[in-house]
């Protein structure tokens, strides 16, 4: 079921440089046309993006069975926060690992449609799976540091693309730390393990694990389910932070977060984008009722 | 009724005696191998018996029991015999003898009573009449003649040493070379045509070096002789309580004490001696005497070669089962094969061992690489190295059971996160994986160990023995023999116990090796989980 290999016909992000300044009003105008074709496709409103980074173009996707995800269309705009919100079990999390094909590890998955991400379809044949999970990284909703020491967790990317110079690896993890906000609390401690960091600090070196092999695009997995109001406000405000420098895809059960961080905000409900806009238009001006139900907490 | 029932109580009380019961019988076997391994290097008192019939005895109280088959109501009272360790073997040819105590008239432990332990014939006790040199003699007394007596053992303690290094070290290496060149020489008029010149003085050459080193070892063993004249020439002159006088060369002497003089202190040093000749010494008298060494450094030995031979074999073969077979039905039915094999009888796996290390794989090394050396097999027979492969097949089910286990318990988290930083599934494996599930993979290390250690049957038909010649490890190139046969714990309880001539004097070195088994078993399993802890500390996934 591998999609054909159409050739897009994307211009990539160079083709439109002055763009990305000013993406807001851009949207808007997009999005009253997207009005412009009401009930051709009531469970899929969606905008275009100026100068998306990703592009998913018709997605279905299963893990073997039912389709999991149904004819998604979206994009994700560039050095922005883009949130998934929906309720449990609509796929928002299966379609964010759509996103750097870790979905691959389950026996029996299978897609249909295409992601391009810059110019490249994931899912194209000649595509290296590792050369696109180093530009699209992932942090996990259990923060998930290795049993090693703090230094060696961030030291783990690079490394494994190949960088054995032992100063150069020093930089890295003290700007990969400092950039999380975590290098403070844990500079006079690089060489203990990482284990013994807190809920909130884990999750924090995992962002600067991720961060440390420099990818474009960061896909955070409801990083804040697990953590404390404290913690997960330390982690929205570094998402805030990292937004100057990375793409950032965000899965969250929490719409006061979608709503606090995110530039722009996915609804999915069974498998299906029933709406995609502009965060602020979707949670005061949702277009479908479903969405509408679903942020006011008539279900959910 | 019902409400009993019900309530559970009984259960919880079922549950407990079963509990009990089984520590119980744990540590009651535990206690009675520490106490009978352990006391058997105590020096007890000498007892000298006067009997009814006028006789004399002398010996250890060993035992004293009801005698079975006294007539009841004969004299109204439980009769009771004494069992006494009367050793002097050289003269009455058994160890021990029951004395009834109604036979006894008179109990004595006279101070001047002496024992002596042997290198031949086992212990003599009794009394001192003089030490004689060149059939001089030169102390009469006891008091007096002690200084003498300690110096000339002295004396042929390192005479001794000295006889063993030319025996061990200096014809030990003429030998080898000796039959290094016996070797080459064979495999000179096996290969090549024996009558060109060159050949000829190949030959010539070789039977002249081996001519000289024959001269060499006629010296040597002349030399030899010359040191076993003089070993004889001081002998101890003690008389047994009956009155047999009987001439004891103290070359022969072990050591020597006075049991019934000796202060608790001088007894605690005499244990300690004993205890430290047991551990480090070498078996005399056919292994009921003397020391272990070799049996322990075979058996460590043992183990460590399985261990080397069996983490790798049995981890890769769980990851492969775990991480790279796709999951259904033959890797389920390999799965349960595999834990089968756990229960096979272990000497069938000796029987395979031995169709095919020794003679299927050693056979055809021989073919290769000995052949001069045949009909002589080297690695064709029994050895440690087949005897550790044969254990790690034994093993290796239990270590990929265990590796299964470690791996399928490092969370998906951990792996998808490596992943996701770009690692193969490779590298994942190699750097996060593995490490994570290391405790298991030494859980079931430990399970091996615990195993091999215990395991006699398969050894006995792939290379163990009751008195090997030379450790599998020694100074002699290339110091590691792997085709050597080699003495092991285990095998030695049986031999001791149950294949020696001499099995009642015997029975307390049955249970000083099995103590002593038990604790290097002990200690290996808490150095692997000394270690294991250790991992774990290090990868304890801490909780929110």
């Amino acid at each position: 079921m591998m999609p054909d290999s159409v050739t897009h016909d994307y211009t990539g992000p160079d083709a439109r440089p002055g763009q990305k300044a000013a993406p807001k009003p851009a949207a808007e105008s997009v999005h009253s046309q997207s009005q412009n074709q009401p009930g051709a496709k009531p469970e899929g409103q969606s905008i275009t993006i100026p100068d998306p980074v990703v592009q998913v173009e018709d997605w279905f996707f299963s893990y073997g069975g039912d389709w999991v995800l149904k004819e998604i269309n979206l994009e994700i705009a560039r050095k922005e926060v883009t949130a998934f919100i929906g309720p449990s079990g609509c796929g928002k999390s299966t379609l964010l690992r759509c996103f750097n094909r870790l979905n691959d590890l389950i026996d029996g998955a299978r897609h249909q449609g295409r992601i391009v991400a810059d110019g490249t379809d994931i899912y194209g044949p000649d595509l290296d799976v590792t050369e696109l999970r180093k530009r699209v990284g992932m942090v996990f909703q259990k923060s998930n540091p290795f049993p090693k020491t703090i230094y060696e967790n961030i030291a783990y990317g690079p490394r494994i693309l190949g960088l054995r110079d032992r100063s150069r690896l020093d930089e890295i993890v003290e700007k990969s730390l400092k950039d999380a906000a975590l290098w403070d609390e844990v500079k006079d401690r690089l060489e203990t393990s990482a284990l013994g960091l807190s809920g909130g600090q884990q999750q924090r070196l995992c962002i600067a694990r991720t961060i440390a092999v420099e990818p474009e695009v960061v896909l955070m997995d409801e990083p804040c389910s697990a953590l404390d109001p404290i913690a997960t406000a330390k982690i929205e405000e570094l998402i805030l932070e990292l937004k100057k420098d990375y793409t950032i895809v965000i899965v969250t059960h929490n719409m006061q977060q979608a709503a606090r961080i995110s530039d722009y905000t996915a609804y999915l409900w069974l498998g299906q984008l029933i709406e995609f806009d502009e965060t602020d238009l979707i949670f005061t001006n949702p277009k479908q009722k479903l969405t509408e139900d679903y942020i006011t907490g008539r279900f959910g | 009724m019902t409400q009993f029932w019900k309530s559970g109580n009984p259960f919880v009380w079922l549950t407990g005696a079963a509990l009990a019961a089984s520590v119980l019988m744990i540590v009651g076997l535990v206690l009675l191998i520490l106490f009978k391994g352990l006391s058997q290097f105590w020096p007890s008192t000498l007892a000298e018996l006067h009997l009814q019939d006028g006789s004399k005895v002398m010996g250890e109280i060993w035992d004293r029991e009801e005698i079975p088959d006294a007539e009841p109501g004969a004299d109204n009272a439980s009769q009771y015999r004494l069992r006494l360790k009367v050793a002097n073997r050289d003269l009455y040819s058994l160890d021990f003898r029951w004395i009834d105590e109604s036979d006894i008239q008179q109990r004595l432990s006279p101070p001047p009573a002496i024992a002596i332990e042997r290198q031949e014939w086992g212990n003599f006790y009794g009394y001192f009449v003089g030490l004689k040199k060149d059939g001089e003699t030169v102390a009469a007394d006891l008091v007096d003649g002690w200084p003498t007596i300690e110096a000339s053992l002295d004396e042929m303690r390192k005479l001794r040493e000295r006889i063993k290094e030319i025996e061990k070290s200096d014809i030990g290496d003429i030998n080898h070379d000796l039959e290094r060149l016996r070797l080459g020489l064979r495999k000179i008029t096996l290969a090549s045509d024996t009558t060109t010149a060159e050949t000829r003085q190949l030959i010539a050459d070789k039977r002249a070096q081996m001519a000289d080193l024959q001269a060499e070892y006629l010296d040597k063993e002349k030399a030899l002789a010359d040191f076993y004249g003089s070993s004889r020439k001081i002998v101890l002159s003690m008389v047994s309580v009956d009155g047999h006088t009987i001439d004891i060369p103290v070359y022969d002497i072990v050591r020597i004490w006075k049991p019934n003089e000796l202060s608790v202190f001088g007894k605690c040093g005499i244990y300690l001696d004993k205890l430290w000749e047991f551990v480090t010494g070498e078996p005399r008298e056919s292994n009921t005497e003397g020391g272990i060494f070799p049996a322990i450094f075979g058996t460590v030995m043992l183990v460590i070669i399985m261990s080397i031979a069996v983490v790798p074999l049995g981890v890769l073969a769980a990851v492969y089962l775990r991480e790279y077979a796709r999951q259904g039905v033959w890797v389920r039915a390999i799965r349960i094969a595999v834990n089968n094999l756990a229960g096979v009888p272990s000497i069938v796996y000796g029987v395979f061992g031995l169709g095919f290390f020794i003679y299927g794989l050693g056979g055809t090394l021989d073919q290769l690489f000995f052949s001069e050396a045949l009909p002589t097999p080297t690695f064709g027979t029994g050895g440690i190295f087949w005897a550790s492969l044969t254990l790690a097949l034994l093993t290796v089910p239990v270590v990929i059971v265990a590796t299964e286990e470690g791996l399928a318990a490092v969370p998906r988290e951990i792996r998808e996160g490596s992943l996701a930083l770009s690692a193969t599934k490779f590298e994942t494996l190699w750097r996060v994986v593995l490490p994570s599930a290391m405790p298991g993979i030494l859980t079931g290390l430990i399970l091996a160990v615990a195993r091999a250690a215990g395991e006699v049957a398969p050894l006995m038909i792939t290379g163990v023995v009751k008195l090997a010649p030379a450790l599998p490890l020694d100074g002699t190139f290339p110091f590691l023999h792997l085709e050597r046969k080699f003495m092991h714990l285990g095998f030695h309880i049986y031999d001791v116990g149950f294949q020696s001539p001499n099995v009642e004097a015997a029975i307390p070195m049955v249970y000083s090796t099995t103590l002593l088994l038990l604790v290097i078993v002990v200690f290996l399993n808490l150095f692997a989980i000394y270690v294991r802890n250790r991992l774990r500390e290090k990868l304890a996934y801490s909780a929110f």
